[in-house]
């Protein structure tokens, strides 16, 4: 391992930027001429829109133009789209209602947008969107899942009678019914995975402008895919053609699955800088806004069986969840409930029979779609929560119920859908079990008890599918996309190299790790390596960062890049050294001839690529490779979690005492960024687990925690420090042997925290989050028994 | 309209600004200094927190005619020259940040935390002093952790000064 290169603790390059205030994020560009935008958007949660008078606004200081759903329909701006089909068990295809980015006759959910004010100033702007006069006539509104699809509730969508989107199923039903029908022990247990919001620290943005000259539009926009967002904006909303459209995603801060997917609010400025006359239109979310009208995540209820045999093994699970789509479908919001839920049923278990079904469903709300783990927490959390619950009415110790039913052998064909490649579980439980101290635990809760503190223990082994995925796969499934990467290597002259890459950072750190795979490769210092992304001018096409692809998928595509140049590289080398092809290697930044003491520089033979002089007969000059990767299978990244809590009676207060994260990435390119990776992505599911909870008024939808007072975000006061490890077993999947290790955190906690609550509590389910309300209730229902114990 | 001098970054600076303009707005909006970020609109998470007369404050809870005659340091300018502050250089080393949005307001507010309370700091200390910046990213571990290195510095170089 070199200094720089792979597995490396490599300090970020891209800090000094923002450690100096020198970041680059959308709100922070001003192009020349720039108006600003500010939507009027619906106070009810579903209203019939009967008309709209603008004149007010209109005529207001410093207005340039106030813009409805009727002038987007007269300008045949299309309705944004959700891009994976999905088949209802019957065979149908799912019942998309439309969505346009300007609601024109109906408003669905507090927030829907049912104008655009473009004024000189913000301040203008939203002093116009004030005097903008809607009539609305309001309509009954469900916000629930457990009432959206009573024949009474109201119906949101025409195409989507009693709000059902889909009726999906996965698995072998009757394998199922008959596991269950034979347990010598059955767990039935009714979770719900309660509604997030992401929450990014920097609120969405976009800057929509149209050159008239060459009747091209540019967009700069908060966004982890900017050719995606390209893509849909030309090919579904019918902006512009592709080659008249540049997305631009500069810095980003934080997007978590948020940032993915293609919102109205951009759709409209790009139009509006063109009804302007092509003046940049902005517009920059408030934190309100962000509550309303960002995707928000999970909101499942299920209800699950798990049967066991005699000896404690699995022999079937059975699974039935409704899942909430919110108003509108989003981008990927089909396949986030199913086929990256259902697909992960299995865990980290040999379980021989598994079926689930899946409602999609309408309701009031904004849309739902991909949050950090996206379906792949939620079946997590649900499979351990079964586990823990197993354990404790099977009387067993839940890590050894774990241990019994671990996958051991790999390739391992799972019932849905899913062949785990690699993976060591008893690894990870070893490790973090033994890091944790479990079996000091015992005197550990008496110790806390005679300090009246109620402690608890709870273990989650999560897996998850990552490295999304292989194109054909996907799309025999239903995505609208393949989900390959691409990658380019420009040598230039002088010997320094940029790489751009369809991938795109927001955090993650991908202008070192990906620099570092290069400097392993080539043996350049890092700081002559330049990572360019998030531009669809400067990249040839790439599919963006989520599902913790960037590592897996995205660096694969660079390494094929990086053969071929290595390749050509070689060739010239031997040229110059008038050796053989095959008896070069690159060592050090140096081509050399192996076992001699002739060698080029990288430099040098970079120099010869473009001069052309002295190049091998018929060789193109340069040194430039790009190479598309399209995955062979998902990653399967695994580990244990360990939450140890006490709990104070007096008050419900939950404290995490201890945290300990065992994980399983497969290669790592730089621990520091990982470690990085899996601190945020725990403090979200302990978020999730504890704090956080998006509240809709079941009488009028009215959002009740909308605002950073009301929705609960774990502060630094509210976290312990956590207490990673890792083991590896190497994902022969891709090149790198890399699996992925973005979303794992988010994914792994929920479950350990909430297993130690209930256990702490010495109760059977708590829903999440685990409030000290909620806690301190539980814990006077339970008080009595446990009293009595 | 109102008319607001102030000193930013050591250097004098006037503007004509409508009345109900926040500082934050003056600064990113009117001065450029996009280092200063907006977060949320209820004066939550800390992103905009700058200095203002030394102590720290957050800029998008003051109007920009309060800080008239006042002297402000923003992110911009904390470094002296290429020499990173102490905290700038800590959160670096110790990976304090990822998507880098929350980091100006954390860095002054970890900045004034030391200087208030003098170093080195202990974990709960930080843990509680930080209640008023929101990180989305970090989990805050090495955000702590970092704030613990660069107050440990400070009180050693503070010591030395004496
Ligand atoms: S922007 Fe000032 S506290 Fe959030
Ligand atoms: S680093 Fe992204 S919000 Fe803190």
């Amino acid at each position: 391992m070199g200094v720089e290169g792979i597995g490396a603790r490599v300090l970020r390059k891209e800090d000094k930027r923002f450690i100096t205030g020198r970041g680059r994020y959308t709100d922070d560009m001003a192009p020349s001429k720039t108006a600003q935008a500010v939507f009027v958007r619906s106070p009810h949660a579903h209203a019939r829109i009967v008309a709209i008078d603008t004149s007010r606004a209109k005529a207001a200081p410093g207005v340039i133009d106030v813009l409805t759903g009727a002038d987007l329909a007269a300008d045949k701006i299309g309705g944004l789209i959700c891009g994976w089909m999905i088949h209802s068990k019957d065979g149908t295809p799912m019942k998309a209602g439309a969505h346009p980015a300007i609601a024109r006759d109906v408003a669905r959910h507090v927030g829907d947008q049912v104008a655009i004010v473009v004024a000189e100033t913000k301040n203008q702007a939203r002093d116009a969107a004030e005097l903008v006069d809607v009539t609305y006539e309001e309509l009954p509104a469900v916000v629930d899942l457990a009432r959206a699809t009573d024949p009474d509730a109201p119906q949101i969508h025409p195409e989507a009678p009693r709000n059902i989107i889909y009726e999906w199923s996965l698995g072998d039903a009757a394998a199922t019914d008959a596991a269950l029908a034979r347990a010598a022990h059955l767990v039935t247990l009714d979770i719900a995975n309660n509604r997030l919001v992401p929450n990014a620290i920097e609120p969405r943005s976009a800057i929509g402008s149209y050159d008239p000259a060459e009747e091209h539009f540019t967009l700069y926009n908060t966004s982890q895919n900017p050719h995606v967002a390209r893509l849909v904006l030309s090919a579904f909303v019918g902006i512009a053609p592709e080659h008249k459209l540049r997305v631009v995603a500069p810095d980003v801060g934080g997007g978590f699955g948020s940032k993915i997917f293609i919102y109205p609010e951009e759709t409209a400025c790009l139009w509006a800088s063109k009804r302007i006359g092509g003046r940049p239109v902005k517009w920059t979310a408030d934190r309100s806004e962000s509550f309303m009208v960002d995707a928000h995540g999970r909101d499942h209820l299920t209800h699950a069986q798990m049967a066991f045999d005699a000896d404690h093994r699995i022999i079937g699970f059975k699974v039935a969840t409704r899942a909430n789509i919110g108003a509108y479908m989003s981008t990927f919001s089909s396949c986030v409930p199913t086929y990256l839920y259902a697909t992960l049923l299995s865990g980290q278990y040999d379980i021989p029979a598994i079926y689930c079904e899946v409602d999609a469903i309408y309701t009031n709300t904004a849309p739902v779609d991909a949050y950090r783990g996206a379906g792949r927490p939620e079946a997590t959390y649900l499979v351990e929560r079964m586990m823990e619950t197993a354990a404790r009415e099977l009387g067993v110790d839940p890590a050894e119920l774990r241990r019994k039913n671990f996958i051991r052998t790999f390739p391992h064909q799972t019932p849905v859908i899913m062949a785990y490649d690699a993976g060591d579980y008893d690894a990870t439980l070893d490790a973090a079990l033994a890091a944790a101290d479990y079996a000091g635990f015992g005197a550990r809760k008496a110790e806390a008890a005679r300090r009246g503190k109620l402690r608890g223990i709870g273990l989650s082994c999560y897996i998850e599918a990552c490295g999304i995925a292989p194109s054909a796969a996907v799309g025999s499934l239903g995505a609208g996309v393949g989900l390959w990467e691409s990658a380019e290597v420009r040598v230039n002259p002088v010997g320094t190299v940029e790489v751009l890459t369809g991938s795109h950072a927001h955090g993650q750190g991908h202008e070192t790790t990906f620099a570092q795979l290069v400097n392993d490769r080539l043996g350049i210092g890092i700081d002559k390596i330049a990572i360019v992304h998030g531009d669809t001018d400067k990249v040839q096409f790439g599919m963006g960062t989520y599902g913790s692809r960037s590592g897996a998928v995205g660096m694969s595509a660079i390494v094929k890049a990086l053969d071929k140049v290595e390749a050509k590289a070689k060739k010239i080398a031997a040229h110059l050294l008038e050796a053989d092809e095959s008896d070069i290697v690159i060592e050090d930044g140096k081509l050399k001839v192996a076992g001699t003491d002739r060698e080029k520089s990288f430099l040098e033979v970079a120099l010869a690529a473009y001069t052309g002089h002295s190049l091998p007969a018929g060789m193109e000059p340069g040194l430039k490779e790009g190479a598309f990767y399209d995955p062979t299978n998902f990653t399967f990244p695994a580990g244990t979690y360990v939450c140890e809590v006490e709990i104070d009676p007096g008050t419900g207060k939950t404290e995490i005492v201890q945290f300990v994260a065992a994980d399983d990435f497969g290669k790592i390119i730089n621990p520091m960024i990982v470690e990085g990776q899996v601190h945020g992505g725990i403090a979200q599911g302990i978020g999730q687990a504890l704090l956080e909870e998006a509240v809709y008024d079941r009488e009028s939808g009215q959002l009740m925690t909308g605002s950073y007072m009301d929705y609960a975000m774990p502060r630094a006061d509210d976290l312990p420090s956590f207490r990673l490890m890792t083991t590896e077993t190497i994902c022969p999947g891709n090149p790198l042997g890399m699996k992925g290790c973005g979303e794992a955190g988010a994914i792994g906690s929920p479950p350990a925290v909430i297993n130690a609550i209930t256990d702490a509590l010495g109760i059977r389910d708590i829903a999440m989050p685990a409030t000290p309300a909620r806690v301190w209730e539980a814990y006077r229902a339970a008080a009595p028994a446990m009293a009595a114990e | 309209m109102a008319k607001v001098s102030l000193t930013v970054n050591g250097k004098a600076l006037t503007a004509e600004v409508e009345d109900r303009t926040l500082l934050v707005q003056l600064l990113r909006d009117v001065f450029g200094l996009t280092g200063t970020h907006v977060g949320c609109d209820t004066s939550q998470c800390g992103a905009c927190v700058i200095h203002l007369d030394g102590r720290a404050v957050k800029s998008c809870t003051l109007l920009a005619a309060q800080a008239d005659g006042a002297a402000v340091t923003t992110i911009e300018g904390l470094a002296v020259g290429d020499e990173l502050h102490p905290v700038q250089a800590a959160f670096r080393e110790h990976h304090g940040l990822q998507c880098g949005f929350c980091t100006p307001g954390m860095i002054m507010s970890a900045v004034d935390m030391i200087n208030r309370l003098g170093g080195p700091l202990d974990e709960e200390t930080i843990r509680h002093e930080l209640e008023g910046n929101i990180c989305r990213c970090t989990g805050y571990h090495n955000i702590v952790k970092a704030i613990e290195a660069a107050s440990a510095q400070m009180a050693g170089l503070s010591q030395a000064a004496e």
